[in-house]
């Protein structure tokens, strides 16, 4: 066996060079973690506590809605969402959804779709309920054992007092969506956020979002929340700001309890003082309240597929022919141009029908008015009175002064979302709508508010509005205290609109259209219409839109009715507005409210209405 | 008693280093159970690390009784018999736990082992043994001997190559570094002239810089220059063998490269750049990072580390262990331990030093390079000093077979060391 001879021959220098290069190895290391450990330890530290604290936002109440004598229309309450949180061991989601079937309504399609959800973000606390009631989270407080996963998170959610009646007005609440979280608008906004659509919950969310809260939980490196599920509030949600609307809730409920149920329409209070609105109903509604903590999606298809359309609002985006309560319009225009004055009567005295050409154009009475004055045209909402008027003015004039007068504008309400009138701007819009010249009959049409003339229940009543306040109207408003600058001038003079007031008035004296419908201890003046449709040639809208006030004083609310398909408008509609504004001023002036309002239904019920006979 | 435990312990301080090293391993994993999230693989696992411990002690008190002869005869059967379970693990092996995609573990019942680990052992007891039969450790010259030659390498590597080799087919990088550290500490105790031990490694040099068209064609140029210096103890093959091998792995290492498995070149990149890809093969050494940085001097205190509680923190009570050393026990937390590691490599020094047999010295010098090896790989990892590899800190780690065979590597330590 050969050995070799070792250079360096005696341990002690290849045990030197071991232990140099020993600590020389262990110098680096030391070195390596005094860098990490001592010098930069603050820069870990804090990315240390960044990866385990996570913040989470705390929602903040919104600011709640009342009426204008403090009454709640919308508030926010406590609200509980249900959430399991993701288990350590497989299959537990399965079974713990199974578990809370026996306690809340999941049928095993929803089962699927949060199991789904559940696998695509594993780590994430599932959202079972938005909107879980009382009484099932005390219930699942007693089974908490045996739903270990399940955690009942408090959060504020709105809840709609008023419901119903004032669910076109107030809109309703939803998550912000993806998309929306794009927007400029939304900039300031996270996932998850509830905002305000439609109504005033669109229309002052920004004051009534408050500012969100944070609060930081522990999570571990798959972002589980792992420590309490409530976290530690840093910072605490500031509420959203309360309002106060020109609202009357009690008028509101009032609306909805009269207008008929199988009926779609709308109906617009506006206060002739300041143009505050009173009350503003579309019917039919829906329940805000189904919106709070996300709808059910076979909810919100049906409401989107019912043929009744509940949720479209009929006072501010409808449109509808205006019929005879537009006929005021042209008597303005007329006595504005000097065309016609007040008791002057036309050449041909009404016999049901009046020929222009060879065509044949009909008064809505048959037998005919005879021979009246521009103020008895109104009472009796005669046409041939009006065909003759509108031919004196001239389609183009008339025109011309209708929009001068402004009917293809919008009112400027509070709202989001409101449909301007539609009214032809010229000549040019005959053959741009419908591909022809317009012909001078056309002028017959536009005279009684048929043709191409679209308005708005709100449009028409601040028409109605600036008629009561000598020519001037104010804005809508719905928040209550607010000064507006948009004025809607009509441009008539005083003395032409005493003219169309006397009208007014005579329409509720006996002969009026509306004199079934007077009450016993106010004021009503207004017009009927009913207004021939597209959407059905045999059945007319029914339009009223009224003025009331107490006896010998000047009114002091406006009301308009429209019910799509009414028919008539003196007998459907004229007596909703009656008992309306009847409603509402006997709450103001303190007189015990009666069911039994109108002459018809003292005729009906044979109630004696000694004050009918003045 | 101090006389007591000096019997048995055979060298006081080296064992009680070690038993200190071994509780503080205890401690440790009982703390990665500590967590805010429910993991049933760490929960209990400090009670399995005691019971193992236990067994350790009983095997370093049976085997520190054996004669030191018959060590030196097993060494031979031994490393067969390692060779070949190592051969069987890569047929029937299963993986396990974190390292489930690797062959590593050999199943006998209910009781898994890792053939990696015997063989570590019975490769330093056979190279110990074929280096004593050739080659004078330092301090043990017989005067009788010649000239080291590059080709006096070829056995000691070809001896460790196969297990390495095999190891590598695993594929366990972690472990076939070990085998590179005991060749390298005993070649290197052997008295190789530290120039043949540069040219030994030189092809792994020239698999790093080949990625560099210009850093390879410098390095080849001054290869070429030590060998003409060195050239009147080089037989002309040896100077050409080195310089081919040099160009040919310089040239096939993209080859190689391409060989390597996505994860395994990945933890080359991103130890060259750990912020290349956080959430992947990089999340270990940042997690680890924040877990020790956030250690500060002092440490969050026993049981509190934050990045081990909830869970960022991967293989946290084996590989990774050290991390959440430093994270509960600070900058002085981990200079005590590289300390207790610090003085036990050098007590294995003096041991090798002051033994009286060849074969002892190597066997002692190969342990020194296995756990070496271990620790510096290990706690460097931690830190980005040296890409993240599944390497475990003896003594420390979690895993039975590794404890049990530590501490059979700190009996024939103190065994053959006490020979005379």
């Amino acid at each position: 066996m050969n050995q070799f001879q070792v250079p360096d021959s005696g341990a002690s220098q290849r045990a030197r060079i071991a232990v140099i290069g020993l600590v020389a190895l262990f110098a680096i290391l030391i070195v390596a973690f005094f860098r990490l450990q001592v010098l930069e330890s603050s820069t870990y530290e804090l990315r240390s506590e960044s990866n385990r604290l996570r913040p989470f936002p705390i929602e903040a109440p919104r600011g709640a809605v009342f009426d204008r004598n403090g009454r709640v229309i919308a508030s926010s309450v406590p609200g509980y969402s249900l959430h399991v949180f993701p288990p350590a061991a497989s299959g537990v989601m399965e079974t713990t959804l199974e578990r809370l079937q026996s306690y809340l309504d999941l049928d095993d399609e929803r089962i699927e779709l949060l199991l789904e959800r559940s696998r695509r973000e594993p780590y994430q606390p599932l959202l079972v309920d938005g909107d879980a009631d009382f009484d099932l989270v005390s219930t699942l407080e007693e089974h908490r054992a045996e739903l270990p996963n399940v955690v009942v998170w408090m959060n504020p959610k709105r809840q709609y007092q008023a419901a119903r009646p004032v669910s076109h007005l107030m809109g309703y609440v939803g998550e912000v969506t993806a998309e929306e979280l794009e927007q400029e608008r939304y900039s300031e906004y996270s996932r998850g956020m509830t905002v305000g659509r439609e109504g005033v919950e669109r229309q002052y969310e920004a004051r009534l979002q408050g500012r969100r809260g944070l609060r930081y939980s522990e999570v571990d490196a798959l972002g589980r929340v792992v420590s309490s599920p409530f976290g530690q509030v840093v910072q605490a949600p500031a509420p959203g700001a309360d309002m106060q609307l020109n609202l009357d809730l009690d008028l509101m409920e009032w609306i909805h309890h009269i207008f008929p149920d199988s009926m779609r329409g709308a109906v617009v209070v506006l206060n002739v003082e300041d143009g505050g609105v009173l009350a503003l109903y579309s019917a039919p509604t829906f329940d805000p309240n189904s919106f709070v903590g996300g709808i059910e999606p076979d909810e919100w298809a049906s409401l989107n597929s019912d043929p009744e359309q509940p949720l479209f609002n009929r006072a501010v985006v409808g449109r509808y022919a205006p019929g005879s309560t537009w006929k005021l319009a042209v008597a303005a225009i007329g006595l504005q141009l000097g065309l016609v004055e007040a008791h002057e009567h036309m050449p041909r005295g009404c016999g049901g029908a009046m020929f222009v050409g060879n065509r044949r154009f009909r008064c809505w009475n048959q037998a005919g008015h005879g021979a009246l004055d521009l103020v008895e045209a109104i009472q009796h909402s005669c046409n041939v009175y009006f065909y003759q008027l509108g031919l004196r003015i001239g389609l183009e004039r008339l025109l011309v002064n209708a929009n001068e007068m402004g009917f293809a504008r919008q009112c400027g309400i509070d709202l989001p979302l409101e449909s301007p009138g539609v009214f032809p701007r010229g000549l040019d819009f005959w053959e741009e709508r419908f591909g022809y010249r317009a012909r001078e009959t056309e002028v017959l049409s536009l005279a009684i508010g048929q043709g191409p003339n679209d308005q708005t229940p709100l449009g028409i009543a601040q028409f109605y509005l600036a008629m009561a306040r000598g020519g001037q109207a104010p804005a809508p408003r719905i928040l209550r205290g607010e000064e507006t600058s948009d004025v809607w001038d009509i441009g008539i003079s005083p003395e032409h609109g005493e003219v169309l007031m006397e009208g007014l008035r005579r329409v509720f004296v006996p002969g009026g259209t509306a004199y079934m419908s007077s009450v016993e201890h106010w004021q009503l003046m207004g017009k009927s219409g009913t207004a021939q449709n597209a959407q059905d040639p045999d059945r007319s809208h029914a339009w009223f839109a009224a003025m009331a006030g107490p006896r010998e004083e000047q009114p002091e609310i406006v009301v308009v009715v429209l019910v799509e398909l009414g028919e008539s408008g003196s007998i459907v509609a004229a007596p909703l507005a009656a008992k309306s504004a009847d409603y509402f001023l006997r709450k103001r002036y303190g007189i015990p409210t009666d069911t039994i309002q109108t002459l018809r239904e003292h005729r009906l019920t044979g109630t004696p209405a000694p004050w009918a006979n003045r | 008693m101090k006389a007591l435990f000096s019997r048995w312990a055979l060298d006081s301080g080296f064992i009680l280093a070690l038993l200190a090293l071994s509780a503080f391993g205890v401690a440790m994993i009982y703390s990665t159970g500590q967590l805010n999230v429910p993991s049933p693989v760490v929960e209990g696992a400090w009670i399995r690390q005691l019971v193992w411990f236990v067994f350790g002690l009983t095997a370093f008190t049976i085997i520190s009784r054996i004669s030191s002869n018959w060590i030196e005869w097993i060494s031979v059967p031994a490393y067969v018999l390692a060779v070949v379970l190592l051969a069987v693990t890569l047929v029937v092996g299963t993986g396990r736990g974190t390292a489930a995609g690797v062959t590593s573990f050999l199943q006998f019942g209910g009781f898994q082992f890792q053939p990696a680990e015997v063989a570590k052992i019975a490769t330093i007891l056979a190279l110990a043994r074929l280096m004593a039969s050739r080659v004078e450790a330092p301090g043990h010259g017989s005067g009788r001997s010649r000239s080291w030659q590059l080709t006096d390498v070829i056995a000691p590597c070809a001896l460790v190559g196969l297990p390495l080799l095999l190891v590598l087919l695993q594929p366990d990088l972690g472990t076939a570094m070990a085998f590179v550290g005991i060749l390298m500490a005993v070649l290197f105790w052997s008295g190789i002239p530290l120039t043949y031990l540069f040219l030994l490694v030189s092809p792994a040099i020239a698999l790093i810089v080949s990625f560099n068209t210009w850093l390879f064609s410098a390095y080849m140029v001054a290869l070429i220059g030590l060998l003409h210096l060195r050239r009147s103890r080089l037989y002309t093959f040896e100077y050409v063998a080195v310089l081919v091998f040099n160009l040919a792995v310089g040239t096939v290492a993209r080859l190689l490269w391409d060989s390597l498995a996505p994860y395994q070149q990945n933890r080359v990149l991103v130890f060259l750049d750990p912020g290349l890809d956080p959430r992947q093969a990089g999340y270990h050494l940042v997690q680890s990072k924040v877990a020790i940085g956030s250690g500060g001097m002092t440490g969050k205190g026993f049981t509190l580390g934050t990045q081990k509680r909830f869970d960022f923190l991967p293989e946290q009570h084996t590989d990774f262990i050290f991390a959440v050393i430093g994270e509960e026990f600070g900058f002085v937390g981990t200079v005590l331990v590289l300390s207790g590691f610090a003085y036990v490599l050098l007590r294995l020094i003096r041991m090798a030093t002051g033994t009286g047999s060849h074969f002892a010295s190597f066997v002692l010098f190969g342990i020194f390079g296995a756990w070496i090896t271990h620790v510096f790989v290990n706690t460097g990892m931690t830190v980005g000093l040296v890409p993240v590899t599944g390497i475990p800190l003896p003594f420390i780690s979690y895993g039975g077979s590794f404890l049990l065979m530590c501490w059979v590597a700190a009996a024939l330590a103190v065994r053959v060391a006490r020979r005379n």
